[in-house]
């Protein structure tokens, strides 16, 4: 059983088709017994960095989060809260938000600076430098459906990377620890595989 | 790089396809989800439903039918038509919906376009402008094309863009059904002026129209429905060939 973690409102219903479309099953749940209990986890992305790491500690899953021994994804925000901080700050004044810091990478915000650079960044998108059992059967160069305005920095623990007027980490991995920036379950068949890789991924 | 979009809109009223595949008269509508899986499947990289029922009960299917399509299909895909308040936003959005677009409902009450941009992220907004061409001056036309406003559709769009919205699907009423090729200088300088994605509508008669739009960058992606669904066009050979013309495009 694959545990969704809820830490509110928003749209996973896609998420939780996908698992299924891929063999898995899976359960929206925000109880740690469930989460510390389940074969794998995965964060989804729902709204902004701020708000995202408040839901979190109101539910007290940001102690939940680093005991977990089993893979985990993070998808979208589920991966950049497993970063060290985000420049996306909340609705107060705060500028930018610390996060949970699994991956020390930190997430910074695209500028475009008059370069005309479209932000989001939205639509598919390819992977290169790809390095990690999560993309077995996937070759750089593939195309993933991404929808951010704000990336992870490139660093040691990158296992795949993309272009977008800079280079920065669409994928990381640490351990049992994963995060994609793109959508696997919004990217055809070749987001499937990836998804399918990770609900086979044993723990360690 | 990022590439460009090919985007296959289907009509669904009732919840059927009211365009069908019309091989020969046999089958006059089509199952929406049956052809948005044979559509990604075939490579498009996102679908666009449009709600054309005149019911509420059309619209309560309308919902049903966004949750089938969420379960099965594994791309992307905005949904529109007659959205005007952000509970039925919410609606769609909690069925599945990654994006909606809204068209007459922003024109007559724009600040629909910042509440639901708010609550819900610019990402998920789409805003559709539908413009007419008349004595040199693009009008904007709302109401499946019915009602001619005063609102021109550059000012329209820039607007559109500073209330919040995350993506312009411009039609123009002069090219639509001619099949003479995209609005390519309007839609260029829509992508010149706007810093969000543009979405290029009517027009598309042959696979030459799609190098065009792309070749001179008037738009990041191209939506076109009879000429998929009539099999004019194959989405497969339509992307190899701008593939085989520098077009950076998905396989």
């Amino acid at each position: 059983m694959t545990a969704i973690i809820d830490y509110g409102a928003g749209n996973i219903f896609s998420l939780t088709s996908a698992v299924i479309r891929c063999g898995g099953e899976c359960r929206l749940t925000s109880s740690p017994e469930e989460i510390l209990s389940a074969s794998s986890v995965i964060i989804p992305g729902v709204g902004a960095a701020g708000p995202a790491m408040k839901a979190l500690k109101d539910r007290g899953l940001d102690k939940v989060i680093p005991l977990v021994r089993v893979p985990l994804l993070g998808i979208c925000i589920g991966m950049q809260l497993l970063c060290s901080s985000s420049e996306e700050g909340d609705s107060s004044d705060n500028a930018r938000t610390n996060c949970l810091g699994i991956f020390p990478n930190k997430v910074k915000k695209f500028s475009s600076n008059g370069s005309g650079l479209k932000i989001p960044h939205m639509g598919w998108n390819t992977l290169i430098g790809i390095k990690s059992p999560l993309f077995e059967g996937i070759e750089d160069g593939g195309y993933f459906y991404f929808v951010h305005s704000y990336f992870p920095e490139s660093g040691k623990f990158t296992i795949a990377s993309t272009f977008y007027s800079e280079e920065f980490s669409s994928a990381l991995g640490r351990g049992n620890f994963f995060g994609t920036q793109f959508h696997p379950e919004k990217s055809g068949e070749i987001g499937e595989r990836l998804l399918k890789n990770f609900l086979n991924m044993k723990s360690e | 790089m990022l590439s460009k979009r090919i985007i296959p809109c289907l009509d669904v009223k009732e919840g059927k396809t009211v365009k069908g595949i019309n091989f020969l008269g046999l089958k006059e509508v089509g199952d929406p989800v049956d052809m948005g899986l044979r559509y990604a499947r075939e490579g498009a990289d996102e679908l666009v439903y449009l709600d054309v029922s005149a019911t509420n009960q059309g619209r309560g299917t309308f919902t049903e039918l966004v949750s089938r399509i969420a379960k099965h299909i594994n791309i992307p895909f905005t949904v529109g038509g007659g959205i005007s308040s952000a509970e039925q936003a919410a609606a769609l959005l909690l069925a599945g919906a990654d994006k909606i677009s809204v068209n007459s409902a922003a024109v007559e009450n724009p600040e629909l376009i910042t509440t639901i941009a708010d609550k819900y992220g610019s990402q998920f907004i789409v805003v559709a402008i539908d413009a007419i061409l008349i004595d040199g001056y693009w009008r904007v036309v709302t109401h499946s094309g019915t009602k001619v406003t005063d609102l021109e559709l550059f000012e329209w769009a820039k607007k559109a863009e500073s209330l919040g919205a995350g993506e312009i699907l411009f039609t123009s009423v002069n090219h639509d059904g001619t099949k003479g090729g995209y609005a390519c200088k309007e839609l260029k300088c829509l992508t010149e002026m706007l810093s969000i994605p543009v979405i290029a509508s009517g027009g598309a008669g042959c696979a030459d129209d799609f190098l065009k739009l792309f070749r001179d960058d008037c738009a990041d992606g191209a939506l076109a429905s009879s000429v998929f669904h009539y099999g004019e066009i194959s989405i497969r050979e339509l992307k190899s060939y701008l593939i085989n013309n520098g077009v950076n495009i998905r396989i």
